[in-house]
This record gives structure tokens, sequence and C-alpha cells, in this order.
């Protein structure tokens, strides 16, 4: 076993997961794969939104897949960057609203 | 922050240099272990090894390693210091193969083939043998680096030359790193220079297209949207008009396979390709319907095999012996390079395949 959680050559091996359960590992590519075409955004927007996504998931494979990704279809380091802080300015604004909760309660106790 | 070279992998006396050390790279390792399937392996499995070749529609011709720009990818390792230049009693055989040959399609390409001292003497006799599609393969930056190549787009309209040029992408940063410092600003000029004569213009028969090819270790992207991109911002932001845009993969070979093994992304580009593998796209490689000749006459199944030095297997080997008839009836030569055509949409100098 791997000393480490995560692998990069394990994001290779993504598509396994359909070997121990074909019916909902296929569903699930399926829908994937629907999600990123083109639609009403371009797949350029969407694939902006998934490193955005990948950011506040903190998820390294899918940061390591759609950096790349980003490449591919042409898009600029500095789009790249401005995707990740829309993520983190939403991120951060969740955590900072949950003051106004606190906020709430101070009141309520001390007010 | 990438470092540009300023040398080809031969000044440096790279070991890459060697064709024979970058075909071992491309068997061993993972293709050796089996992690990786062969290319010859993956194509048998559609029952097309061997590769044979179609109708011969294109003559690609190199007529010279020399180059102006050191490309941080090139596939030739051209350069101003590489000296291979093809002579005039070479292009002579040339000639008398294009006169008779039933290719439609005439492809000269370098380094810059504008460099080779006969190149004006060549194109306009060559664009005398009724070639449907003449194509060069410029730069852009060779147009404006002498004075006594500042009329060449003059000269290309008069011989009705369709200019094939790369641009790696419509910002400056991206393509300097790629092709050199101030190369996107002289690429821009050269580009407003052309369509001011018609070139790239709409509806225009002086055809302008360019070639894209991405900048690091990752495949391209869908061409047509590709095109979209770059047409919307070569529109907006420098008022340039081209007709169509090639996107090109990078093959592990030369300087981008030392690329590749520097910044340690050989196995993930590689498994790449191959995870990208596309059937559909084996049918219409490049070398079913080309044959490329070196700036000394040998002749080869493509302009990656030339550079790996691997001849086509023919008892047709040099354009001295050229017959049409014997090469088609050879078998293509692959090797794990291979895959980079095949990949996603597929790639050859005219595009994507698929």
């Amino acid at each position: 076993m791997s000393k480490t959680y995560y692998d990069p050559a394990d994001l290779r091996k993504f598509g396994n997961i359909t070997e121990w359960s074909e019916e909902l590992g296929t569903k699930f590519f399926d829908y994937y794969n629907s999600v990123f075409q083109e639609g009403a955004l371009t797949a350029r927007e969407k694939s902006l939104i998934a490193l955005a996504v990948s950011h506040t998931e903190k998820c390294p494979y899918c940061i390591d897949a759609y950096s790349k990704d980003g490449l591919q279809r042409g898009i600029t380091k500095e789009e790249m960057m401005e995707a990740v802080h829309v993520g983190a300015a939403i991120k951060s604004g969740a955590a900072l609203v949950h003051g106004v909760q606190m906020m709430n309660k101070v009141n309520k106790l001390d007010g | 922050m990438a470092k540009l070279k300023t040398q080809s992998l031969h000044k440096r006396e790279s070991e890459l240099a060697n064709s024979n050390r970058q075909l071992e790279i491309l068997s061993n390792g993972i293709f050796k272990s089996g992690e990786l399937p062969k290319f010859e392996d993956k194509i048998a499995k559609i029952g097309q090894f061997p590769l044979r070749p179609k109708k011969l529609e294109i003559l690609q011709i190199n007529v010279g390693y020399m180059c102006n720009q050191v490309c941080e990818h090139c596939h030739v390792d051209a350069g101003p210091d590489r000296k291979e230049i093809m002579t005039k009693e070479t292009m002579q055989q040339c000639l008398e193969v294009i006169k008779n040959s039933s290719a439609h399609t005439l492809d000269l390409t370098g380094g810059a083939p504008e460099m080779n001292p006969n190149f004006r003497w060549f194109v306009e006799e060559a664009s005398r043998a009724g070639i449907k599609d003449f194509i060069v393969r410029s730069n852009l930056t060779i147009i404006r680096a002498n004075k006594k190549y500042y009329d060449l787009p003059e000269f290309f309209k008069k011989h009705n030359v369709h200019v094939v040029s790369s641009m790696p992408h419509w910002t400056r940063g991206k393509t300097d790193k790629q092709r050199g410092e101030g190369v996107f600003d002289q690429s821009i000029k050269t580009l407003q220079e052309l369509n001011a004569i018609g070139y790239g213009m709409p509806n225009s028969n002086l055809k302008l297209d360019l070639v894209y090819n991405p900048s690091g270790a990752f495949l391209p992207g869908d061409q047509a949207s590709m095109e979209k991109d770059f047409k919307k911002a070569l529109l907006e932001d420098f008022n340039i008009q081209f007709h169509n845009l090639f996107a090109i993969t990078n093959l592990p070979i030369s300087r981008f396979l030392d690329y590749l093994i520097a910044s340690e992304n050989y196995e993930d580009y590689m498994y790449a390709l191959v995870e990208a593998y596309n059937p559909t796209a084996v049918a219409k490689v490049m070398c079913t319907n080309t044959i490329s000749v070196s700036w000394d006459g040998w002749l080869y199944d493509c302009d990656f095999n030339q550079m790996l030095d691997l001849k086509v297997a023919s008892k047709v080997k040099h354009i001295s012996d050229y017959n049409e008839d014997l090469l088609n009836d050879r078998n293509i030569v692959i090797s794990q390079h291979c895959y980079g055509c095949t990949a996603g949409a597929g790639s050859s100098c005219q595009g994507t395949l698929a």
C-alpha cells in the first residue's frame, strides 16, 4: 500500500471505478461527459468553473486535470487565476457571512 | 520560468541530437515493460499493421534546417547554427518529380525555407509545374529579419503561394515563451502586412493559414474552438484575419522530447497520447498520402520520420531514383512517436484528421 493518500498516477485509473460497479460507473461517466459538452455555456466556460470548484473542493486530481484542460483550450494563466479567486472569494465569503450568525447570538445573549 | 535555448541540440552536442538515442527512448521504459502498448500492437488490433500508403497527394520538401529562430519544441532541431541546406542540384531533381508526380500539393518547409539561397528560384520553377496547392511554411519573423526578405509577401502573392505560419497563441507571453523573445510582435506585423496585400482576407484566393501547437506538455484542444478564439482575439486586438487554424500535436521527438524529459513530463505525456488514441484517425494519418523529402534528397514517410532518420522502407530511397509506383508499394515505418498523429482528433501538417 502507498504511504500517502494521494498518488498523481491514480487519476489515470479513475475510469477503473466502473470495474466494481459497471452500471453506476458508466452512468456517472456518461453524465460527467454530457455536463462538459458545449451547451448554454461554452466548454471553455465550463472548464473555468470546474477549475474554480476543483480548488474550493481542494481536489488535487481535479486541479491537475483542469489546469491541463485549460491549457489545452488556450485559456491563459490570468483567466485561470481569476477563476480560482472567484472560488476563493465565495469560500471566504461563505465563512465570513457566518459572522452574522455570531453577531446574532452574541446580541441575543449579551445585547 | 522557462529559459529559452539559443542553440540547437546538435550544436550543444546533446545525446538527443542522435536519432538512434531518441528511438531507443521511445521503445524502452514504459513501452518495453508493457505498461503502455507499442503503436504497432495498437494498430494491429484494428487490422492496420503494417500501415500502407494510399494515393499520394502531398510532396513535402524540406529545403534545409537553417532557421532564424530556435523554438523550444522544434521537431527539426532547426536554428541559425544548422548548415544543412538543399542544393540547386537536388532542387532540380525535386522539380522533375513535381512535374511528373500525381501529388496535388507541394509543401515547402524547413527550418525557414526562405533562408535557402535558391529558394526564390525553386518557387518560381515549381509554380510552373501545375501544382494545385503550393504551400510555403513561413515562420513570419524571417520576413522582417533582413531587408533581403522584406518583399517576400509580394513574391508569395506573385506565385500564388499558400502561406502557412506558426502561431502558438494569440498572446505575446505564450508565443514568446515557445518561439523566442520578440517573435510575437514581429509575427503580428507580418500578418498585418500579409492582410494588407490580400492574404487571409475573407473570400481571398491568397490563402493564409495558421498552425497552433501547444506551448507545453499537453495536447491541443478542439481545432474549431481554438480557431474561433484565435480569430476573435487577433481581429479584436490587431485587426488580423486568416483562413484556417491547424491544431498540431507536438510529437515526442527532438527538442520536444528533450523538453519532456528535462521537465519530467515524458511518461505523463506518453500516457496522454496513448489514452487519447483514436482508431478512426489511423486510416487518415498523413504518412498515408505524403512523401517527405529531406534537404539531401532522401525520402521519408513524414517529416517526423525524417528527423528520426527513418527512411522509407522501399527500394526507392532517394529523390534521384524516384518512382511513385514502387514507392507506393511500401510499408510505412512506425514507432511510438506515431501516437502523436492518432491522439484525439488526430494530427497532421494539415491539422486534425478525424
